[in-house]
């Protein structure tokens, strides 16, 4: 067969669109699964036993259960329990926001325990509260020891986005398949897009090396 | 007033009992050397006086406030009882100086300048303003002791912790911290001090305290208890560590 690269280039503007829906999807979703992630990870590591049963129920129903079965939960199930109207965007970022959250739990309930437990001592001993030992000491030392996991984590969500093609989120997989459904060209279409996943997975592994580059691991 | 008062002090780690209703009054100025076995109770002893460990059973007062207080209160206490541990417990991604220059910016509310102000003129108090840009990874053992123990300074505490300060370290190092330590007490620094130090504790020590078993079982002058041990025990332990 001819890899015919016009192909590629008539279908270069669609495929654009889906992918800038695929960063938003991705960006909205690990922003609000890195703040769910924080308070969950915090409340496994230092909460009551309240706060930290609930943060483990969390935890455990989500990475219990695909992300498929979840976003489907989400777009389909939702609607008529709480009644409300759901747009397929918002349920792609609430997907991602509680899938990752849940990960990102324990990445960042792993770290903060893993710094030694003298700091927190020696903060303690100086006079400070235990929530500004948190932020001041523990906190920053903790950051630095997730990048790698969060990286892993990140890349995944990332990908993770593909999925919501089920519920007709214009995202880049969702765009490819609609192009070749109207083209057949499947050779050249499905590379265009590993392409374009691989452009965005590369530069976030850029971005995320630069940063453990600035700050070493201590 | 004491400015430490144990009264009938119990600590528990779960069935072990490791401090059996200790008594024990000390007065400004003084320096306590808390010696004994590995087990007897002298570093929780310590630690219960900054409420680093909980109390199970009688009061503790510090400084006038009760380690059984709410945890203002509890940091009150903390910020007049600064502590030294035995594994520095540097900040690891701070500066010498921005280590020193921490409690006061953070914990008395300082200023930046003035904090690192402060900072600097505690670290060429322990002789150590020519490392004020390094981090601890990059200062020998000793220097970093030296560097916590102006950290713990910094805060303008009126007592002084010390958890086996130099047992860490190199014996070559070991002197330098003692010496700092040495330039503390001469200051009139109250200091309570757990260590093995036989000739710190005979040079600098008002008052020699020797545990065992979770209790206070010699408390006197430390020239005389260290030339002329009564307690059998004591004669023992002092056997082992000379």
């Amino acid at each position: 067969m001819d890899f015919d690269w016009s192909v590629i280039w008539q279908a270069l503007p669609e495929l654009l669109k889906g992918a800038r829906l695929t960063v938003l999807i991705a960006l909205a979703g690990l922003a609000g699964g890195l703040v769910i992630g924080a308070a969950a990870g915090l409340a496994r590591a230092y909460g009551n036993a309240v706060l930290n049963a609930i943060a483990f129920i969390y935890v455990e129903l989500i990475r219990g259960t695909p992300i498929i079965v979840q976003v489907m939960f989400i777009y389909f199930a939702l609607p008529i329990l709480a009644n409300v109207r759901i747009n397929p965007l918002a349920a792609a970022i609430m997907a991602i926001i509680i899938n990752a959250g849940a990960y990102i739990a324990e990445i960042v309930r792993g770290s903060f325990l893993s710094v030694h437990r003298g700091l927190r001592e020696a903060g303690l001993a100086l006079g400070l509260p235990f929530w500004k030992v948190l932020f001041y000491i523990i906190g920053p030392l903790a950051f630095r020891r997730m990048i790698p996991a969060l990286g892993n984590q990140f890349i995944v969500s990332l990908k993770d986005t593909s999925l919501f093609i089920v519920i007709g989120v214009g995202e880049l997989t969702r765009q490819g398949q609609e192009i070749m459904a109207a083209n057949f060209r499947a050779v050249e279409i499905w590379s265009a897009v590993a392409m374009f996943y691989l452009i965005m997975t590369g530069a976030l592994t850029l971005i995320l090396r630069l940063t453990e580059k600035r700050m070493r691991i201590l | 007033m004491s400015i430490v008062e144990f009264r009938k002090v119990t600590k528990r780690f779960g069935q072990v009992t490791i401090l059996d209703q200790v008594d024990l009054s000390i007065e400004p100025g003084e320096k306590v050397v808390l010696i004994g076995p590995s087990g007897s109770g002298k570093s929780t002893l310590l630690r219960c006086i900054n409420a680093l460990e909980e109390i199970n059973g009688g009061d503790l007062v510090v400084d006038g406030i009760s380690v059984k207080s709410s945890g203002r209160m509890v940091r009150m206490i903390r910020q007049e009882a600064g502590m030294v541990f035995q594994q520095f417990n540097l900040f690891p991604q701070m500066t010498a100086l921005e280590n020193v220059a921490f409690g006061p910016r953070r914990v008395r509310h300082e200023p930046r300048q003035e904090a690192r102000k402060q900072a600097l003129e505690m670290l060429a108090k322990v002789g150590l303003a020519d490392r004020a840009h390094h981090y601890p990874s990059e200062l020998s053992g000793g220097q970093q002791q030296r560097v916590a123990i102006a950290r713990a300074l910094a805060v303008k505490p009126k007592l002084m912790l010390f958890d086996e300060p130099t047992s860490a370290l190199d014996p070559e190092l070991r002197h330098e911290v003692l010496r700092v330590m040495q330039a503390l007490a001469e200051e009139g620094m109250t200091m309570i001090v757990v260590t093995h130090e036989m000739a710190f504790a005979r040079k600098v020590g008002t008052r020699l305290i020797f545990m065992e078993g979770g209790k206070i079982a010699v408390d006197g002058e430390p020239r005389e208890l260290l030339a002329n041990p009564q307690n059998p025990r004591l004669k023992e332990f002092l056997q082992h560590v000379a």
